[in-house]
């Protein structure tokens, strides 16, 4: 297959950036978006250019590292996918495909593709954990859980905070993030100590961060490589107002 | 947002229900607005039921538009450089798109609405004329494009609110999962109602069924 790319390239936080375009040649459809990015880099490199900066560590769709928006879409159109899962067999033969960073205010752009999500590591800090000294693991029935608390708090937990929601929702709202780590951590029984003063902290951090508000257009979810469900916003608008 | 929009909501319901008095006739209409101005009558003096939902409706649009606002600036202060591919929407729902511009479409409205028929000062009756007078002036088959703008807005009204009452749930966290379909549905069931029962009337007069 042979693409068009249009990349964008900044060189530094405070470089303008634009778009450049690249041609690549005789891809493979087995390739993954990253291996396509990767055969371009290495020509690059060959050329004396400087290769596309990107984020990835596993690879294998679980550590939240990838993630770019393509062709307009975070993550690009495949449902539940992160980039480094998506594969170029999706893609026609002589596309044009645009490639950008996430872009959200919070998320500044370090160099080309590459976002800092430190705004992320803040909302965690400012409540996304359970402060009791967790010893060695209980046996699984010490505690009971019923099975649809368990269950969703286990889809909340799936969140690998890759910050596609914040991408994709009109609004630049890190809602569905925030709202996965509240919802995780409330329906558990370890979390319910701290399960009001969480709430409060984690969404007046998201808020200081300079997030957007959300307003419930369903964007974040259609594009979440977890499949994150919208009732986790709900299930943290109802633990905000309550404490 | 939520709590304002809910407000609104419940005084379209009353409006409706009110408006379609107008079938039974035109004393029946008449009667109705006199009421409506003395409802209370003599326990409190005339129009104070009227002036407290007037003002609580002020508030409340006052307040929605502050919210929507106050989104709106913070969202493009969340996105200051726009992505250069066009953005698609990947969410099902027309309707969530429409609430910025659609809001400023209703707000524009709102305003002829009461020009026309709550002032009367751009109705042929004039605020001297009664109420079912005015209706019927106001909606005369040669007025079409006022009747056109009421069609417009009114769509516009329905998708705000199709978006909108499931939306009120899901903010003040009162919907979850099994709740999002049947909220969904009655979202679209109220908005039809609210729609068909508002068109009703300047439709029915545009084509001489009240005249």
């Amino acid at each position: 297959m042979n693409l068009t790319l249009k990349v964008w390239r900044q060189k530094t936080p405070d470089d303008k950036g634009r778009m450049v375009k690249y041609l690549v040649q005789d891809v493979s459809p087995d390739m993954s978006f990253l291996e396509m990015l990767d055969v371009l880099n290495e020509r690059l490199i060959l050329e004396g250019d400087d290769p596309i900066a990107f984020d990835h560590d596993c690879r294998e769709g679980i550590c939240g590292m990838c993630g770019m928006v393509i062709n307009g879409v975070a993550h690009g159109e495949q449902r539940a996918t992160t980039t480094c899962q998506l594969h170029m067999r999706h893609f026609e033969d002589g596309a044009t495909v645009t490639i950008e960073p996430w872009r959200a205010a919070p998320f500044p752009v370090v160099k080309d593709l590459v976002v800092d999500r430190s705004a992320f590591d803040r909302i965690i800090q400012a409540g996304g954990f359970v402060s009791v000294p967790a010893g060695s693991a209980p046996d699984a029935h010490a505690v009971p859980v019923k099975k649809d608390d368990a269950d969703a708090a286990f889809d909340a937990a799936t969140c690998i905070g890759c910050g596609a929601c914040v991408a994709a929702c009109p609004n630049g709202s890190a809602s569905l993030f925030t709202a996965a780590k509240i919802t995780h951590l409330g329906l558990l029984p370890q979390g319910q100590p701290e399960r009001d003063s969480r709430a409060k902290a984690m969404v007046d951090q998201m808020d200081l961060e300079g997030f957007g508000g959300c307003t419930n257009t369903g964007e974040c979810t259609a594009v979440c490589p977890k499949g994150i469900p919208l009732d986790t916003i709900a299930q943290m608008n109802r633990d905000y107002l309550k404490a | 947002m939520a709590v304002t929009g809910a407000v609104l909501v419940l005084y379209l319901v009353a409006h409706v229900v009110g408006n379609l008095k107008i079938f039974y006739g035109a004393e029946a209409f008449n009667d109705y607005a006199h009421w409506l101005r003395h409802v209370g009558e003599p326990a409190v003096p005339a129009r104070t039921v009227l002036t407290l939902v007037e003002v609580v409706l002020a508030v409340s649009v006052i307040l929605h538009m502050w919210s929507a606002v106050t989104l709106t600036r913070r969202a493009s202060k969340a996105r200051p450089v726009k992505y250069a591919a066009r953005r698609k929407t990947q969410a099902s729902g027309y309707a969530v798109h429409t609430m910025r511009y659609g809001g400023v479409v209703i707000l524009l409205f709102i305003i002829w609405h009461l020009l026309d028929l709550t002032f009367a000062t751009v109705n042929p009756a004039g605020p001297a004329g009664l109420p079912y007078d005015r209706l019927v002036q106001g909606f005369a088959p040669e007025r079409w494009p006022v009747t056109l703008f009421y069609v417009v807005a009114l769509v516009m009204l329905g998708l705000h609110l199709r978006h909108g009452v499931w939306s009120a749930f899901q903010t003040l966290g009162l919907a979850n999962g099994r709740s999002y379909r049947p909220l969904k549905i009655v979202a679209v069931g109220l908005s039809l109602v609210l729609v068909l029962g508002f068109l009703s009337v300047p439709v029915a007069i545009a084509i001489g069924v009240i005249k």
